[in-house]
């Protein structure tokens, strides 16, 4: 059976090949693990801070609320923009439209690929972290760790398709990089990477939870520090994104290609 | 010395007048530069409240602080970005070999050669946050104070340059230093708060090793009289130190380069 061209000797190769890719740059892919540093520095911020009452999180608690936001910021890290936009720019893609797989899926082994280059950084970083704050240490049940693998796991989809659909308008403008800024600054102070989002003001914390930007974050990080956390109405609203970015996205992909096929002509 | 400032105004006389060109992307920088600083206003927000203070600062005095790091994040955007990003890019290409054969010193033209005025909105709306929290807080500045600010925020411009340009000159060997700057960026990110309210290990290291604390905290503490002077002089010797370390690095990483081709 094919999916937009994927079948699983497809999948094999791919991701083979992407991981294979991706090993070559581990130097590259350490210190892109190392800049995620900013949830500890916001961590000892809030830990000297007169404000922690608000979060409604103890010491522990909060400690491994911000080890999860970088966790999950690290599996659910997404680049499509950039790697797109260069594709699109030096030609690259032309090839990548005539095959008869679908080029996102590409962009998807290739990020797949990444994740498991970084799987050992970012165990050394939890391990010193755990080193440094030896009371934080916990292992989550096996059910909580599936769950905040799938937790995760949905939080990429939901920014992959975000970033897709910026992307396809780089057949139209050539640069979409101008606009991911757009969607990275709501990311950055609505998702919980600063802050958790039971910090925020009630009206703030409302608005936030009508984006997608908490289920990117806070929701994964807390299902993963095992933390209170309505589980069924976050899978919900995860899987409603997913449901609603995906068709906008192949919609404006093909309108997108049938343009750009256009302009070649 | 003439034709140094001669070739600035070329370069980036060009250089506006291209960017000019992408008005959408213009407006699209306005309305981000606009939407990042009501985002850390935000997030500066939750640290007070009624009673509370963040190491000992009041809102209106990190606000300062705030001020001067959007200060600094606009020359960044404005000069450091557009400028020491493509030297990975003339290593990869082998095109460095141009500008080391003309007559112009090398670190200079890599340094200065284009400039992006996207980031001048940014340093203008710092600057107005840094009066506004100054006058805010009580704030009185003299002539001398005001010509001490200054100096303390080049001193910390030069040190940023010259962490940055440190960094940007290891691709003479590895090429790929794009993700090393992002390193820097996301420690850079700390600048945004005073230095105080962090733990005495992470204090140190923002004081001595990544001197954070010489970009934002410092230049706020002059405005509100309470730096001291051992304080400023650590910043001007950081300064130029690393200037200096920056400089002879390029030096001796020149010595080793041996052009993309041979």
């Amino acid at each position: 059976m094919r999916i937009f061209g994927l079948n699983r000797k497809i999948i094999r190769v791919l991701l083979g090949t992407e991981y294979a890719h991706m090993l070559e740059y581990r130097a590259e892919i350490a210190l892109w693990a190392l800049s995620g540093v900013l949830p500890f520095i916001m961590l000892s911020l809030w830990n000297g801070s007169d404000a922690r009452g608000v979060l409604g999180m103890d010491g522990v608690g909060l400690d491994r609320y911000f080890l999860s936001a970088f966790l999950v910021r690290q599996f659910s890290v997404v680049w499509m923009i950039y790697a797109f936009e260069e594709d699109a720019l030096t030609g690259r893609l032309s090839p990548y439209l005539l095959q008869p797989l679908h080029p996102l899926w590409r962009y998807v082994a290739s990020h797949l690929g990444e994740q498991l280059t970084r799987l050992p950084f970012a165990a050394v970083i939890t391990a010193i972290f755990f080193l440094i704050q030896p009371k934080a240490f916990w292992v989550p049940s096996l059910g909580h760790f599936v769950l905040a693998w799938l937790a995760t796991w949905m939080a990429f989809s939901i920014a992959f398709l975000l970033q897709s659909l910026i992307a396809s308008l780089c057949f139209w403008s050539e640069k979409a990089s101008a606009l991911e800024r757009l969607l990275f600054i709501p990311f950055l102070f609505l998702s919980g990477l600063l802050a958790p989002i039971t910090a925020f003001p009630p009206f703030v914390r409302t608005f936030a939870q009508w984006t997608p930007f908490p289920y990117l974050i806070d929701f994964p990080a807390r299902v993963l520090a095992e933390q209170p956390v309505d589980m069924l109405a976050g899978f919900a609203i995860q899987l409603t994104w997913i449901v609603l970015l995906l068709p906008l996205v192949l919609l404006l992909w093909r309108a997108g290609v049938r343009r750009y096929s256009a302009m070649g002509a | 010395m003439g034709r140094y400032f001669k070739s600035l105004r070329r370069f980036w006389g060009t250089a506006v007048a291209s960017q000019l060109e992408y008005q959408l992307n213009v407006v699209i920088e306005l309305v981000a530069v606009g939407l990042s600083l009501l985002g850390s206003l935000f997030m500066l927000s939750l640290f007070f409240g009624p009673g509370r203070a963040l190491g000992g600062w009041s809102w209106n005095e990190a606000l300062i602080v705030q001020g001067f790091y959007t200060v600094l994040d606009g020359v960044a955007s404005t000069w450091l970005r557009p400028n020491l990003s493509s030297i990975v890019t003339h290593v990869r290409e082998g095109t460095l070999d141009f500008i080391l054969l003309k007559p112009i010193d090398s670190q200079f033209w890599l340094s200065l050669r284009t400039i992006s005025p996207a980031g001048l909105p940014e340093i203008v709306l710092g600057l107005l946050l840094v009066i506004w929290g100054g006058q805010q807080a009580g704030a009185s500045l003299s002539p001398g104070g005001f010509a001490v600010v200054l100096l303390m925020l080049l001193a910390g411009g030069l040190i940023l340059y010259s962490l940055w340009f440190l960094i940007a000159a290891t691709s003479i060997w590895f090429v790929k230093t794009w993700n090393a700057t992002e390193v820097l960026r996301a420690v850079l990110a700390s600048g945004r708060y005073p230095v105080a309210a962090y733990p005495a290990p992470l204090h140190l290291l923002f004081t001595i090793v990544i001197p954070v604390a010489f970009l934002t905290t410092v230049p706020a503490e002059v405005v509100l009289g309470r730096a001291n002077a051992p304080t400023l002089w650590l910043g001007l010797g950081l300064a130029v130190g690393f200037f200096i370390a920056a400089r002879q690095f390029w030096l001796y990483a020149l010595r080793h380069y041996t052009s993309a081709s041979s």
